[in-house]
């Protein structure tokens, strides 16, 4: 469990490294759903920078698999209607929303902006009332 | 060119924390929302630890008139808290809870090529082309 808290701090500081890297040196906010929704309306000179982004985070993944195998367990045994329900949702919201974990949680917190702050809390409280929800009803175990 | 090489570093070293800090898990973040049976707290810090350093880097750059990579800054402007921001967040957080994976993890877990990460990323690209449809008809002020 303390071993948890420690990962989850240590994998956060990185995070923070990351996103601050991106903003001091192209002046950007690292919002994930924000980063992709631009690819798929193309600006000219808009589009590589992003593919790149999500090709990056591919690349971590490729590393993390070989070198740290466990990353991918707990997988939820839930059935495929459900995952299927849960990205439209995560889609829909967060372009609707006009970001997600990253680019609210941790980008806009870090700003102060109070827009980001309202959001965070909204899915937060959100995902709780939907995990308790889907528990009761035994859609989640 | 170097923005572009800044951007896929970044990627990989985003998709690093997250793997490390325990977000591509889904369980664990389902056992983080799950506040009111076995809750398991630890995911918090993945915040705390990403704000910390970035809070302390964003006051540092305000005394920048430019990133050191590009001619202006591209951040947000908007304030107000709309009805899209708090109807769409609500969306995202029922999705969250209901799959374990938000945006970033998803696609770093596309890595693991295993079927459900690639389900999860296939939908919810289909969920922003939806919004976009749904947009064109209701124009939101989002």
């Amino acid at each position: 469990m303390q071993q948890d808290w420690i990962n989850a701090l240590f994998g956060g500081g990185i995070i923070g490294i990351s996103v601050s890297l991106m903003l001091l040196l192209n002046g950007r906010v690292t919002g994930i759903s924000g980063i992709v929704n631009g690819i798929l309306s193309p600006l000219k000179g808009d589009t590589a920078w992003r593919v790149l982004f999500v090709a990056g985070l591919f690349f971590g993944g490729l590393i993390l698999k070989v070198l740290r195998p466990t990353t991918f367990d707990g997988v939820l045994a839930t059935d495929t209607w459900t995952l299927i329900s849960a990205g439209l949702l995560v889609g829909f919201g967060t372009v609707m929303g006009s970001g997600c974990t990253s680019g609210h949680g941790v980008c806009g917190i870090s700003r102060l902006s109070l827009r980001s702050l309202a959001a965070t809390i909204i899915f937060i409280v959100a995902g709780i009332a939907a995990v308790c929800f889907f528990k009761k009803i035994g859609i989640l175990i | 060119m170097k923005n572009s090489l800044v951007a896929l570093s970044v990627g990989f070293l985003f998709a690093i924390g997250l793997g490390l800090s325990g977000m591509t898990e889904p369980q664990k973040v389902v056992g983080f929302l799950d506040l009111f049976g076995s809750w398991d707290p630890s995911l918090i810090f993945v915040m705390i630890g990403a704000i910390l350093v970035h809070f302390l880097v964003f006051k540092f750059t305000k005394k920048l008139n430019k990133p050191l990579l590009d001619t202006k800054w591209h951040l947000p402007t908007k304030k107000e808290i709309t009805p899209a921001l708090v109807i769409g967040s609500t969306l995202f957080g029922i999705g969250w809870g209901l799959g374990g994976y938000c945006p970033g993890p998803a696609l770093t877990s596309l890595a693991s090529f295993e079927i459900r990460p690639l389900i999860f990323v296939v939908s919810m690209i289909a969920g922003m082309y939806l919004f976009r449809l749904f947009d064109k008809k209701f124009k939101l002020q989002k």
